[in-house]
């Protein structure tokens, strides 16, 4: 049993696992980290990024003018941004039989493994996950495409440049595996390979492997996935959430009993307490507005902005809000809290019986009805003209790198009134805002992720006792940043095995039992005997019978002597293949003897040794060497003596 | 051999009050718990006292489980939970939790308050017989106890509905509910994986009826509504507030909007809106269609569409009523009816199917004179039209089901018993397996034949497989021998050598020696490759040494030779071997006796 790791980033895991004879791979995740090196796209014409100048190198060798730009002291590639995809050169992807998708943030990458490996396999996710997914997807190639780059830099990628060039950029590896974004057609492709599932059904892999998603908490329909055989567990734990938000509750008890537990999707901020950072956010809103300033706020059009809206839902009266117009600007804005509205199988209890009254389980549908919030697909269209200031704009992307967040921080920038915060945990956020420096706009951080703490994390793994335990080498030691902070990384024992891209670990396993199934012919044939008090035991020759991966036995049946054409010896010597039992047990000699009387057989010398007795039987010239652990019969040119001894012999003996 | 009972208390070789009862694996489960909207008197509800004469049946269920939110399969739960009395799981679907409380309070209010019937169950009781209710979501397994799982399939009949597959160990039954093979303006088509249950328990309402296609149906219904507005008439559908209703108002809307009519239509009761909430809610319960548009255009948001009054029955001019409930039997549909009953331009179409005893099944049966309450009687002279839009499988979908999952017995209920017959018939015909009918209270058995499950030592299966070859052949049978451990409830397959060291057990050898004289004048030497080759041509495909210590190995067997003192050419062979290889051992002895054939070098 092996697992391919082909992701570094702790919260966009890639894994494959080998698990008896199939092959799963565990989430797809993006690490779209990698735009960060690359220039924003902007909606409408920005002449501050068209005038950035080029960056060259100090001693002048090294001139990409159109390739790089300077901004504040950073370098930022000019072209269209590019994605870290997962490796693809670890293990051939095309013999990956399934992909098991956990939450819709991990399925990002689907389209670059479904479309161009060969893959011919089926992705597992619920149904949020595939839809909320298809959301996301379209957004990010909407925004791509929407403002199409001619140019595709690929010289800055020469390792010999690369080397030259200032840090981040120079420390950026596998450069040229990035990726552009895929096609919506590519998008169509991957998703229409995506099976459905719900929690706690279990689907059959090959009859060989069960695979079966659990509620993990963390957003609309994720999942954690159990992997088992009838003797082995692989719990694959990934981005869990034991906060009460909007999903349904993490389903904890079901993951007891793994031999191996992944561990996956832990919170990027450890130190940061999302009930903190959501009451930080909403006084920081309150106040910007209060002043006559806008807030921005980059983000996913799904997830945490449920639960933003519902906070603000609370809290726009209390703050005296009430006139305060709130924007939700996205491709998929609507879809996103249209869809919302209709998963609530997958809802926390209290919205689940929100629909049995009938009402819409998420605040925002009020909202959007009393015009409070407002949804827009671009900011070109109605939205340039309904739009009043001040006030309150969720938009995407949370890099800041492409999106109709890029056109509101070149509008909002340069005044110290605005103000952006950042609620999303995926990017530093002085990264994001690199290239829009200098900057007035006032920056808030409450990044809020709800995801396991380690706290959290040693209590679950307490509960639920996995054998062992594989996490990113990440968790086994602290964040650079808070090298003392010891609490801040995974200490189990026994310890776990760490891994990063690239890494292939063997799982510890010992397979020992595997299932077969006795039909029910031959099991009304066994004869069992006890042996010991609660112990019975039946020997059984069967036919085994083993068809996908699923295994039978059933009753053997004489084979019919064929005779055969050909000249024979007069009798067929035995099956080459027949049983052979093992004895157990010892002969009393009393009792022996007494048996042999029984038989007429009464001429018997019997003669001590030093380990047992020998029998003389004197009228058949036969020798019987009793031993505590054995018996041997001498007895010539006699089979029918012979055969009559051995069976009385047996009588005291139990066959295995 | 193991057995699985099913009793039905309703719904056996009938339709209504569905309630079945089945036992398999030591477990008891209720399918379903409905009325009957035939009678008004104790027939009403099935006959709980077939469980127990005295008391609670909480001890007596494992769990109770509802296929849909219709009266006929859930009007008697809070009756059975809260007036008999029953504390266990009660499992439905979302959908079917959402609704079944509105319509189980409405069929209260019709009882109590305007028939004035006591000794019916209360508001509170609904509401407490609700709060015992565990919600199921389609495909997920769902644990009842260590030993008892369900999941629940799509059955398309209305919103929410599901069939169950119940399994214990290895038996199985699947109970379909009310189901529809054929996707409608709403809703999806009943699915179920190959999942071989021991036994299917269908329903059968439709189970001589091959249905025309829904396109012609629904384009008659049309015809029919248009010409009677057309000349001025009332049309009246009764309904029930959910289901149906839903996809003949997506079929009116559509007709208004396309033909520019301004004949106003009517939805009695306040349930409408609220009922077309629950379909907005629960849109993922809906067809492809109408999931994959909803964003753009809610199907369930109806422009012509309006809440009725009761004083618009009196407005002059043509007008399209649907009124609950469907068969005509209470309430807003029958006072409508009355009213409109003595005029020939008007229309009543029903579209479903109508129970025995209920207006709408006599007024179908051709009958133009009623009696009513107080002994009066009503002339029926309007048009009285059947269109079957009820969403039952018809026998064709029937026995796509039953390829669909391929059961292995196959059980009718909810249907009548004389069509159930014929069908039974075809099904055994066509798919040679046993089908059962029983009538309500009567009891059929099925025998199971469970395979046993049991752990083989991974040790002992890869040595058997190993002996099959490289690849494994499935048409060549490999045999294997071990030794099966009972030891509390664990059944455990491993080699005789594993068992013997698990159950710390002693070996004991059981070895033979026999000399055989042969007359060969040869060196000790030369009669015993004499015999190596003799043994080498007679047995094939046996591993047969000739070892340098002046021996012959064949498999374990030891033969050596030595010359009788008194005369060289009898040799004396002895042989050995062990109880393992008795039966070569014999064959051998029996086989060397006889001497070496002369034509040997």
């Amino acid at each position: 049993m092996k697992l391919y790791c082909l992701s570094g980033h702790p919260t966009l895991p890639c894994n494959v696992l080998k698990f008896k004879s199939t092959t799963i791979m565990l989430d797809c995740g993006l690490d779209t980290t990698s735009v960060l090196n690359f220039l924003p796209l902007p909606l409408v014409h920005s002449p501050r990024l068209s005038k950035l100048p080029s960056w060259v190198s100090k001693d002048g060798t090294i001139n990409l003018e159109k390739e790089l730009k300077e901004c504040a002291g950073r370098v930022f590639v000019d072209s269209q941004p590019e994605f870290c995809l997962p490796e693809r050169e670890l293990l051939d992807l095309s013999t990956v039989d399934v992909i098991l998708v956990s939450n819709y943030h991990c399925m990002m990458a689907l389209p670059y493994i479904t479309e161009h490996t060969g893959f011919t396999g089926t992705v597992y996710a619920t149904e949020p996950t595939l839809q909320i997914g298809r959301l996301l997807m379209e957004e990010l190639v909407t925004f791509m495409e929407r403002v199409p780059k001619a140019q595709s830099a690929t010289c800055w990628k020469n390792k010999e440049i690369q080397r030259m060039l200032p840090g981040p950029l120079k420390d950026a590896v596998d450069v040229w595996t990035w990726k552009r974004s895929y096609s919506m057609q590519e998008v169509n492709s991957a998703l229409s390979k995506v099976q459905l599932v719900g929690y706690s059904q279990k689907v059959e892999l090959f009859g060989a492997v069960q695979v079966s998603p659990l509620s993990s908490g963390y957003s609309l329909g994720s999942s954690n996935w159990i992997i088992q055989s009838h003797h082995e567990k692989v719990s694959y734990v990934s981005g869990s959430s034991l906060l009460t938000t909007h999903p349904q509750p993490m389903d904890q008890s079901s993951l007891k009993n793994s031999d191996v537990l992944i561990l996956t999707g832990l919170t990027q901020m450890p130190t940061a307490n999302p009930d903190g950072m959501l009451g930080e956010f909403c006084s920081n809103l309150a106040m910007t507005i209060r002043a006559g300033g806008n807030v921005l706020v980059p983000c996913y059009s799904s997830g945490v902005i449920y639960d933003l809206l519902e906070c603000l839902y609370q809290f726009i009266d209390n703050a005296n809000l009430g006139t305060t117009p709130f924007y939700f600007i996205s491709p998929v804005a609507n879809s996103s809290l249209e869809f919302s509205q209709i998963f609530a199988e997958w809802l926390c209890h209290n919205k689940q019986s929100k629909v049995y009254l009938p009402e819409p389980p998420f605040p925002h549908a009020e909202l959007i009805q009393t015009n409070k919030l407002k949804h827009y697909s671009s900011i070109h269209g109605d939205f340039s003209s309904e739009f009043r200031q001040p006030c309150v704009v969720f938009t995407g992307h949370p890099s800041l790198r492409f999106g109709d967040v890029v056109h509101f921080m070149e509008l909002w920038g340069k005044s110290s009134l605005n103000t952006i915060i950042f609620t999303e945990p995926d990017f530093s956020y002085l990264d994001a805002l690199a290239p829009y420096q200098p900057l007035a706009m006032k920056c808030v951080y409450c990044p809020i992720d709800t995801r396991l703490n380690f706290h959290q994390v040693s209590k679950l793994l307490k509960e639920v006792q996995p054998l062992h335990v594989v996490c990113p080498e990440q968790y086994t030691q602290p964040p650079q940043s808070q090298a003392h902070r010891s609490d801040l990384m995974l200490e189990l024992h026994p310890p776990p095995m760490p891994y990063r891209r690239c890494s292939v670990l063997n799982l510890p396993f010992r397979r020992r039992y595997e299932r077969v199934y006795i039909l029910p012919e031959l099991a009304n044939s066994l004869v069992p005997s006890e042996i010991k008090p609660g112990v019975s035991l039946a020997t059984v020759s069967a036919v085994l019978h083993s068809k996908d991966n699923k295994h039978t036995l059933q009753r053997l049946h004489a084979i019919p002597n064929v005779p055969k054409k050909r000249k024979r010896v007069p009798e067929e010597p035995p099956v080459l293949l027949g049983p052979k039992p093992l004895l157990s047990g010892a002969v009393p000699l009393e009792a022996f003897l007494a048996t042999l009387q029984k038989h007429g057989i009464t001429e018997v010398k019997v003669e001590e040794t030093a380990d047992g007795h020998i029998l003389h039987l004197q009228a058949e010239d036969t020798l019987i060497q009793l031993e505590e652990d054995g018996t041997h019969i001498v007895c010539d040119n006699n089979e029918p003596l012979r055969t009559t001894l051995r069976d009385l012999v047996l009588r005291f003996l139990q066959r295995l | 051999m193991p057995e699985i009972k099913v009793t039905p208390l309703g719904a056996g070789q009938d339709v209504g009050r569905s309630c079945i009862l089945v036992s398999i694996g030591g477990k008891n489960i209720m399918l379903d718990c409905g009325m009957h909207m035939g009678y008004n008197d104790d027939r009403r509800f099935p006959d709980f006292s077939y469980i127990t004469q005295n008391g609670r049946l909480t001890e007596f269920l494992d769990c109770v489980i509802i296929s849909h939110f219709h009266l006929d399969h859930c009007g008697a739960l809070p009756f059975m939970s809260e007036m008999v009395g029953y504390d266990g799981p009660i499992y439905m679907t979302h959908p079917t939790k959402a609704i079944c409380p509105i319509l189980l309070e409405d069929f209260r209010k019709i009882t109590v308050d305007k028939k004035g019937e006591t000794n019916f169950f209360t508001s509170q009781m609904i509401k407490d017989c609700m709060k015992k209710v565990v919600p199921l979501n389609l495909h997920q397994t769902v644990q009842v106890d260590d030993e008892l799982e369900i999941k629940a399939y799509y059955a398309g009949h209305v919103l929410g509905a599901a069939m169950v597959h119940i399994k214990v160990g290895s038996e199985s039954v699947v109970y379909t509910g009310d189901y529809n093979m054929t996707p409608d303006r709403h809703l999806g088509a009943a699915w179920i994986d190959k999942c071989r249950p021991d036994l299917l328990i269908s329903e059968s309402t439709y189970a001589t009826t091959i249905r025309d296609s829904k396109r012609c149906r629904e384009r008659d219904f049309l015809k029919k509504v248009h010409e009677s507005i057309e000349r001025g008439g009332k049309v009246l559908i009764p309904v029930f507030a959910l289901g149906r209703a839903q996809e003949l108002c997506i079929l009116l809307e559509t007709f208004w909007e396309r033909m520019n009519l301004k004949a106003p239509i009517y939805f009695s009761t306040g349930l409408t809106e609220k009922a077309n909430h629950y379909y907005k809610l629960f849109i993922t319960w809906t067809n492809q269609k109408i999931r994959k548009t909803f964003v753009q255009r809610n199907m369930f948001e109806f422009k012509h569409i309006k809440a009725f009054d009761r004083s618009y029955a009196d407005n002059p001019g043509p007008m399209v009523v649907f009124a609950t409930p469907g068969m005509l039997h209470a309430g807003q549909s029958l006072q409508i009816f009355k009213k409109w009953a003595g005029n020939e331009k008007n229309m009543v179409i029903m579209p479903g199917y109508c129970v025995q005893g209920t207006i709408g099944h006599k007024i179908l049966n051709g009958q133009r004179k009623l009696e009513m309450e107080g002994r009066s009687t009503l002339d029926v002279k309007l048009q009285v039209e059947y269109m079957s839009f009820s969403a039952h499988a018809d026998a064709k979908g029937i026995m796509q089901l039953i390829r669909m999952a391929e059961p292995r017995n196959m059980l009718l209920v909810h249907g009548e018993a004389v069509k159930m017959e014929f069908l039974k018939g075809k099904i055994e015909q066509e798919f040679s397996i046993d089908c059962h009918m029983p009538a309500n209270g009567e009891t059929v058995a099925v025998t199971t034949n469970p395979s046993v499950p049991v752990d083989i030592s991974l040790n002992l299966l890869k040595r058997e497989m190993a002996l099959g070859g490289p690849l494994p052949d499935p048409k060549k049978p490999r045999t294997m021998h071990g030794t099966l451990i009972m030891k509390e409830n664990s059944l455990k397959l491993v080699s005789s050598e594993q068992a013997l060291k698990e159950l710390g057990l002693n070996e004991h050898q059981l070895r033979f020696t026999c000399r055989v004289q042969l007359q060969d004048p040869h060196s000790d030497s030369d009669t015993l490759h004499r015999i190596y080759t003799h043994l080498k041509s007679v047995l094939k495909g046996y591993t047969i040494q000739h070892l340098p210590d002046g021996t012959v190995m064949v498999e374990s067997i030891v033969i050596k030779v030595s010359s009788c003192a008194e005369d060289a050419n009898t040799k004396v062979l002895l042989l050995s071997w062990s109880y393992q290889d008795e039966d070569l051992g014999s064959f051998l002895s029996t086989l060397l006796k006889k001497g070496l054939p002369s034509g040997l070098c």
